[in-house]
């Protein structure tokens, strides 16, 4: 079952439609809670790095009976260094953004520990493909 | 799956299927099919907005019958604080004292007196870095039914901490059959201002059997207590005892806000009225919201003052309940509770919550996933108006109604409307169809003869 959501760049105020979504789906199809969570906080993590970062993006989800696959693709300035974004406490972000509880750097690494696969590409001042895939029997 | 009591009953002889219940469930417990309300027992959680909604008063709660006090030589009352804060303030507490010896009871306790012991516990709980954050409020019984159904992912949050209720009771069975009656003499009735309490006493979560033998509405106890003092017949008690002795601490616990002042640190945060919470709740489980320690929540607007049990004005009553502070000159407790700490710590927590979703759609993965997506198709086909008019509470609903095979698609309107015009559905049925949900009597031909239209 494939859904589409479109993101709007700055639009911070409707971020989490699609984790919503998500959840619900999962909820009808009796996911395990845990797994649930897992990829709620990762897919909500994604979207709020579309809203903060990029122009626009969508987000594809396709729900399977055994895993669910999350697209998100972005218009946006890109991440210069992927490896080193995906180490926790590593960020780009200025001082002034730090001083404000933001930029802590977890984005990707908290991503990463709530997916079974994750994938991102990205390209500078082009944008980022972010892709998550959970699955549904627990490991 | 073990199945829920539920103290909400349908008197179907009152009943004008006017649906208006099925509108308000926060779980969209109740369809309508053959003119009447039928409720599902594994979503509904008792929080009673269908009793407050009905124009006709065919939704009542089930209670115990009075007359089981008397099987009990030594029946002892326990009755939450603001029940005295329903009657005008010219009825003193020593009248409501003396009624309720006069109805048979040997001794009367506030629920609220075990609070106190209660707060240390809150703090420890609160403050213990172990446990998952935020920390939910066990308190609400609905609320704990409402996450077990529909947010499962948050049951390991719930307070393990029995509610006042349970440790008075516990407190007066210990104490008292230390006095030397016997255990088999005391028969402890509760007056509960809410559904939901007779539920969680009825067929306790994370608990095998109540101590609480008996339970008592609120507006039937309100009503024989008023009726007692104004026929006059009882004889006043010389002194209120230790009755009304409650720390302001007590006499707030079941008004917004009550459990969040009892704890000293952290982010604490006091949510009344069930939407309300069904709103934060989906916020939280969506990782929206962090650094909170503890969620008080509570299904009725003012917490227990708004009771759908409760005699008058949930706000009138919350008012008397804070006056009574102004006023409170808080009496060491007389009652040797400090006594029995050790006894009651002991005993101060349940199991952990069970997760029982309602929304999953069949056990087996694969058939979900394929009724998922077939209804997911035919609610893109609906109106999305959620007029009702099918018997369920959203085109949503009856989507997923008509995938599990308890409804058919021509139940809405919209889609009879749509079928008539291609010639695919006549008129007999759709009519047959309608008085299938709604009954005969709605839509019979003959009733319009009597109505002058002129």
């Amino acid at each position: 079952m494939n859904f589409t959501f479109s993101v709007e760049g700055g639009d911070f105020t409707n971020a989490g439609a699609a984790s919503s979504h998500v959840k619900k789906m999962m909820k009808q199809l009796g996911v395990d809670n845990g797994i649930i969570k897992r990829t709620v906080v990762a897919l909500y993590e994604a979207e709020v790095n579309i809203v903060a970062h990029a122009y626009n993006g969508q987000i594809v989800v396709d729900i399977e009976e055994d895993k669910i696959y999350i697209k998100l693709e972005d218009e946006g300035p890109g991440i210069p260094d992927i490896s080193q974004a995906m180490q926790k406490g590593y960020s780009t972000a200025s001082p002034k953004v730090r001083e404000m509880g933001f930029g802590a750097g977890m984005g990707l690494p908290n991503m990463k520990a709530n997916a079974d696969i994750l994938n991102v590409v990205s390209e500078v001042n082009k944008g980022t493909v972010v892709e998550i895939t959970n699955f549904f029997n627990a490991q | 799956m073990e199945e829920f009591h539920h103290a909400l009953k349908f008197k179907y002889e009152l009943c004008i299927g006017c649906s208006h219940c099925t509108g308000v469930c926060p779980t969209a417990a109740i369809h309508v099919q053959n003119g009447k309300p039928i409720l599902d027992p594994n979503r509904c959680i008792d929080c009673g907005r269908c009793y407050l909604s009905c124009p006709v008063n065919a939704i009542y709660i089930d209670q115990d019958d009075f007359k089981t006090i008397y099987n009990y030589k030594y029946p002892v009352l326990l009755v939450p604080s603001f029940f005295s804060a329903q009657f005008q303030e010219r009825i003193s507490n020593k009248a409501i004292l003396s009624a309720f010896y006069h109805l048979g009871f040997k001794k009367v306790y506030e629920v609220e007196r075990s609070v106190n012991l209660l707060k240390e516990k809150y703090n420890e709980m609160n403050e213990n870095e172990d446990t998952d954050k935020p920390i939910i409020s066990s308190f609400c019984p609905a609320i704990v039914r409402l996450i077990q159904v529909k947010y499962p992912s948050l049951v390991s949050n719930i307070s393990r901490i029995k509610p006042p209720l349970d440790l008075t009771a516990l407190f007066i069975k210990k104490s008292l059959t230390n006095e030397g009656i016997p255990s088999e003499d005391i028969g402890i009735f509760y007056v509960t201002p809410c559904a939901a309490k007779i539920a969680a006493i009825k067929s306790p979560v994370g608990e095998d059997k109540s101590v609480i033998d008996g339970v008592i509405n609120m507006n039937y106890m309100y009503n024989k207590v008023l009726r007692t003092i104004k026929q006059g017949e009882y004889k006043l008690v010389e002194d209120e005892d230790d009755f009304h002795t409650l720390s302001n601490e007590s006499i707030l616990f079941a008004l917004t806000t009550g459990e969040v002042r009892l704890l000293d640190r952290g982010r604490n945060l006091a949510i009344d009225e069930v939407h309300n919470v069904s709103d934060f709740l989906e916020k939280l489980e969506n990782e929206d919201i962090d650094n909170i320690d503890f969620l008080e929540l509570r299904a009725c607007d003012e917490s227990c003052a708004g009771g759908i049990l409760c005699a008058g004005n949930r706000f009138l009553i919350a008012e008397r309940q804070r006056k009574r502070v102004t006023k409170n000159k808080p009496i060491v407790q007389t009652d040797q509770m400090s006594d029995y700490v050790d006894y009651l710590n002991e005993n101060m927590t349940v199991g952990p919550v069970l997760p029982r979703s309602m929304d999953k759609l069949d056990d087996d993965i694969s058939i979900a996933m394929r009724k998922m997506k077939k209804s997911f198709e035919i609610n893109a086909h609906l109106p999305q108006v959620d007029c009702r008019i099918c018997g369920y509470q959203t085109c949503k609903e009856l989507a997923n109604a008509i995938v599990n095979q308890n409804a058919d698609l021509n139940q809405c309107v919209f889609i009879q409307r749509t079928l008539e015009q291609s010639d695919k559905l006549t008129t007999t049925e759709a009519i047959k169809v309608t008085k299938k949900v709604w009954g005969d009597k709605k839509i019979d031909k003959n009733t319009l003869k009597n109505l002058n239209l002129e």
